[in-house]
C-alpha cells in the first residue's frame, strides 16, 4: 500500500515534503511549495452568524496539519465544507451571488472541487472521519470497513447478483480489512455489531475504514477524544507512518499534548477565521493563541501536586478575598 | 365440531390464495425499501395499482401476455424514478409522506369518470377484460386436482395454475432478494439505512443506491399488482391506503430485513384473520356480534396486533433483534 500511494503522490519523500515547510514563512495564509489543498474564499454564515471566513489557505502536500480552535472557532463547519458535506454561502451561484473574483474555490490535488457532492469528493481521495462518530451500528464491524474499499464490481446492481464476478475482490478486500483491524486492536471484534462497539473503539473504527480506500488526504475530525492513552500513543504513531507512506493528514484535535507531538504544521481558527499558522511552537507561543484559545496555563499539569503549594493556596485565598470585596461593592451600589 | 375443520380448512386455503402470494410479492418488495434501505414508503399500494392498470390495460388494448406484464414493470419503474428525483434527497419521513400521497393520486386518477373508457372509473375493470391471455398460458390442462385437502380447478379462474405461478413467483423474488442481500451492494443499502452522511464520506452516491433500491421495490410492488388482479378484478378501491397498511402489517410481523419475513408475515397474517373472523362467528352469538361485525372486529385486531407488535417485539417473527430495531 505504501508504495502505491507514495507513487501515485510523486518522487519527493516525506521528509523533503516537510522540509519545505521551514522556508514558509508563519503567517496566516501563508503560500505553500506544495500545496495539495488550496482554499479561496470559503465563507459559510448561519443567519447573523458568519461561522466561517476563510480568504485563504493551502495544506502542505504529504505532512500532518493540525487545525486548532477554540469550540464555535468553525473548524468542524469549515471540515464540511470542503468535503462536499455543506455548501459555502459564497458558492458562486447561478443567478447574483458573489463576482467569481470572490466567490468560494477550492482546489483538491489539482482538482477544482467547488460543486462537488460529498461522494465525488471522497472518490477523488479526500476521506473525513465524523467528531460524533458514524459507526454503522447494525452491520458487523467487519462489514463496516468494507464498506470503505473503492471500485468495487459487487456493488453494481446487475453483478451483484453473480458471486462469482465479485468474490475475488470480495476476498482480497476481505484482507485488507482485516489488517488493518488488526492494526488498530478491533481484530477480535470484527463479528461484533458496530453499535455495541464503545465510544473510543467507534473512534478507531471510523478511521479504519476511512483508511479502507487508500486516501491521498485523511481528514480526522477529533480522531483522539475518548481513546485511551495507550491506544493514543500507538495511533499517533499509526498517524506518522501514515504521513511517511506519503499520505496527507489534516486533523482537527483539542489535545495539545498531541498536537505538539505529531503535527508538522498547525493551523489556529477562531471566529472563523484562520489567526495564526507556523509549526507547533512557534504558534503555542503566538500571544494572540494563548490569549484567544489555550490560556497563560496551557503548560501548567492541573493534576500535579507541585503546583498546590501553600504559596499557591495563600494566592488563591488572596484572589477570593478580593472578588467578595468586589462583588460587595457592586451590590452596595 | 364441523365448524372447527371449517375455519381450520377456510385459513389453510387462505394461506395457498394466489392473492395472499401476491400480497407477499408486495411485502418483499416493501421490506427491500423499508427493511433493507430504511426508505418509509407508505404508498405500496400505489405501485401495485399502478402495475395492475398497466397490464390491464395494455391487455384491454390486444397487447400479448408478456408484452403487458412488460409495461406493468416498466409502470413500476416510471412510478418509482418519478417519485424518487424529488424526494430522495429529502430525509426520510417526506418520502412517507409523499408515497402516500402519489398512491392516493394513482386511485384518485384511476377512478375519475373523465377516464371511464380506460379505466373503468370507480367501478375498475372485471377480471375477464385481463385474465384470459395468462390462463391460455396454463400447461396443467382441464378438469380439477386434489392435493391435500385441497380440490381446485387446474386452470380456471382461481385454480392450481395461478397458485404454482404466484408462489414460484415469491420464492423466485425471494432468491433474488437473497443474492442482492448478500452482496456488496446490498451492504452499502444496509449501510444506508444506518447513516447516509458515513456512506457518502466513503465516496458512495448514496441518492443513486436509494434509487436503484426504490425500483426494485416498486417493481416487485407492481407485479404483486398484477397477480392481485389476476384471479380478482381491478378494483381501484380495495387496493388504497388500507392495502398498504396490511401490507406493512404483514412485513413486521414476519420480520422486517429478513428474507422469508415478508413472507412467512403475510401468511400468518391472512390465517390470522380468518381464525379470528371464523372464530368468533363460531363461538359469539349473532345478537352480541354479527357477521358484519365480526369482520370489522378482526380489522380492529389487526390494527392492535400491529401496535403490540411495534411495541413489544419490533424485530418481528424472524428478525434479529441485534439488526433491526426503530429508533424509538
Amino acid at each position: 500500500m505504501s508504495n502505491a500511494v507514495a507513487k501515485k503522490q510523486g518522487t519527493k519523500s516525506a521528509a523533503e515534503y516537510r522540509a519545505e515547510l521551514n522556508k514558509v514563512p508563519h503567517k496566516p495564509g501563508s503560500h505553500k511549495p506544495e500545496a495539495i489543498l488550496t482554499v479561496d474564499n470559503v465563507s459559510r454564515s448561519f443567519g447573523g452568524l458568519t461561522a466561517v471566513d476563510v480568504d485563504h489557505l493551502e495544506v502542505q502536500r504529504g505532512v500532518i496539519t493540525a487545525l486548532i480552535g477554540p469550540n464555535g472557532a468553525g473548524k468542524t463547519t469549515f471540515f464540511n465544507l470542503i468535503t462536499g458535506f455543506d455548501t459555502p454561502s459564497s458558492a458562486k451561484k447561478l443567478i447574483g451571488g458573489p463576482s467569481s473574483s470572490e466567490a468560494a474555490k477550492w482546489e483538491f490535488n489539482g482538482r477544482s472541487l467547488g460543486n462537488t457532492s460529498a461522494a465525488a469528493v471522497s472518490k477523488q481521495g479526500m476521506v473525513r472521519t465524523f467528531q460524533l462518530t458514524k459507526a454503522l451500528s447494525r452491520l458487523t464491524v467487519l462489514q463496516n470497513m468494507l464498506l470503505g474499499a473503492q471500485h468495487q464490481t459487487g456493488e453494481n446492481f446487475f453483478a451483484a447478483f453473480f458471486k462469482p464476478v465479485w468474490a475475488a475482490q470480495e476476498k482480497a478486500n476481505t484482507e485488507k480489512a482485516l489488517a488493518l483491524l488488526d492494526r488498530f486492536k478491533l481484530l477480535e471484534k470484527k463479528d461484533d455489531m458496530a453499535g455495541s462497539l464503545s465510544g473510543g473503539q467507534k473512534k478507531l473504527l471510523e478511521m479504519a475504514r476511512a483508511l479502507m480506500s487508500d486516501p491521498v488526504m485523511i481528514m480526522l475530525d477529533e480522531p483522539m477524544a475518548g481513546v485511551n492513552p495507550a491506544l493514543t500513543q500507538s495511533l499517533l504513531g499509526h498517524i506518522q507512518s501514515l504521513r511517511d507512506d506519503g499520505m496527507t493528514v489534516l486533523f482537527v484535535e483539542h489535545d495539545m499534548h498531541m498536537v505538539r507531538h505529531i503535527s508538522d504544521w498547525v493551523v489556529v481558527m477562531a471566529e472563523g477565521r484562520v489567526v495564526a499558522e507556523g509549526p507547533a511552537d512557534t504558534v503555542m507561543s503566538n500571544q494572540a493563541v494563548i490569549d484567544a484559545y489555550l490560556g497563560a496555563h496551557h503548560d501548567t499539569d492541573l493534576g500535579d501536586d507541585k503546583f498546590l503549594t501553600d504559596t499557591a493556596a495563600v494566592r488563591i485565598e488572596k484572589e477570593v478575598v478580593a472578588e467578595e470585596a468586589r462583588s460587595k461593592k457592586t451590590k452596595k451600589k | 365440531m364441523d365448524g372447527i375443520i371449517k375455519v381450520l380448512y377456510d385459513m389453510s386455503a387462505s394461506m395457498i390464495l394466489p392473492t395472499t402470494a401476491a400480497f407477499a410479492i408486495a411485502a418483499i418488495g416493501l421490506n427491500v425499501h423499508f427493511g433493507f434501505t430504511g426508505l418509509l414508503n407508505m404508498g405500496q399500494a400505489g405501485f401495485m395499482l399502478i402495475g395492475a392498470y398497466g397490464f390491464a390495460i395494455s391487455i384491454g388494448a390486444g397487447l400479448p401476455f408478456w408484452a403487458a406484464f412488460l409495461i406493468a414493470v416498466l409502470a413500476g419503474i416510471a412510478f418509482a424514478l418519478l417519485l424518487g428525483i424529488p424526494t430522495l434527497k429529502l430525509r426520510g419521513d417526506y418520502l412517507a409522506i409523499v408515497t402516500i400521497a402519489a398512491a392516493e393520486i394513482v386511485r384518485m386518477i384511476g377512478r375519475a369518470s373523465v377516464l371511464n373508457d380506460v379505466t373503468g372509473g370507480s367501478n375498475g375493470l372485471p377480471g375477464e377484460n385481463f385474465r384470459n391471455p395468462f390462463s391460455d398460458l396454463s400447461f396443467f390442462g382441464d378438469g380439477q386436482t386434489t392435493l391435500l385437502w385441497f380440490t381446485f380447478d387446474n386452470t380456471g379462474v382461481n385454480g392450481w395454475w395461478s397458485r404454482a405461478v404466484t408462489w414460484l413467483m415469491v420464492l423466485v423474488f425471494a432468491l433474488l432478494v437473497w443474492l442482492l442481500m448478500r452482496s456488496p451492494w446490498g451492504r452499502v443499502i444496509k449501510s444506508i439505512r444506518e447513516d447516509e452522511d458515513a456512506v457518502r464520506s466513503l465516496g458512495k452516491s448514496v441518492f443513486s443506491f436509494k434509487m436503484q433500491a426504490l425500483v426494485v421495490g416498486g417493481v416487485l410492488g407492481s407485479i404483486g399488482g398484477v397477480m392481485y388482479i389476476l384471479p380478482t378484478s381491478l378494483q381501484p378501491d380495495s387496493m388504497g391506503r388500507n392495502m398498504t397498511f396490511l401490507i406493512w402489517t404483514a412485513m413486521l410481523l414476519g420480520g422486517a430485513a429478513t428474507i422469508f419475513g415478508p413472507i412467512l408475515g403475510t401468511l400468518v397474517f391472512f390465517a390470522t384473520r380468518i381464525f379470528v373472523q371464523g372464530g368468533m362467528r363460531l363461538f359469539v352469538p349473532d345478537e352480541i356480534l354479527n357477521t358484519q361485525q365480526t369482520e370489522q372486529f378482526s380489522w380492529i385486531v389487526v390494527g392492535v396486533a400491529l401496535m403490540l407488535l411495534v411495541i413489544f417485539r419490533p424485530q418481528g417473527m424472524i428478525g434479529n433483534k441485534k439488526e433491526l430495531n426503530f429508533n424509538v
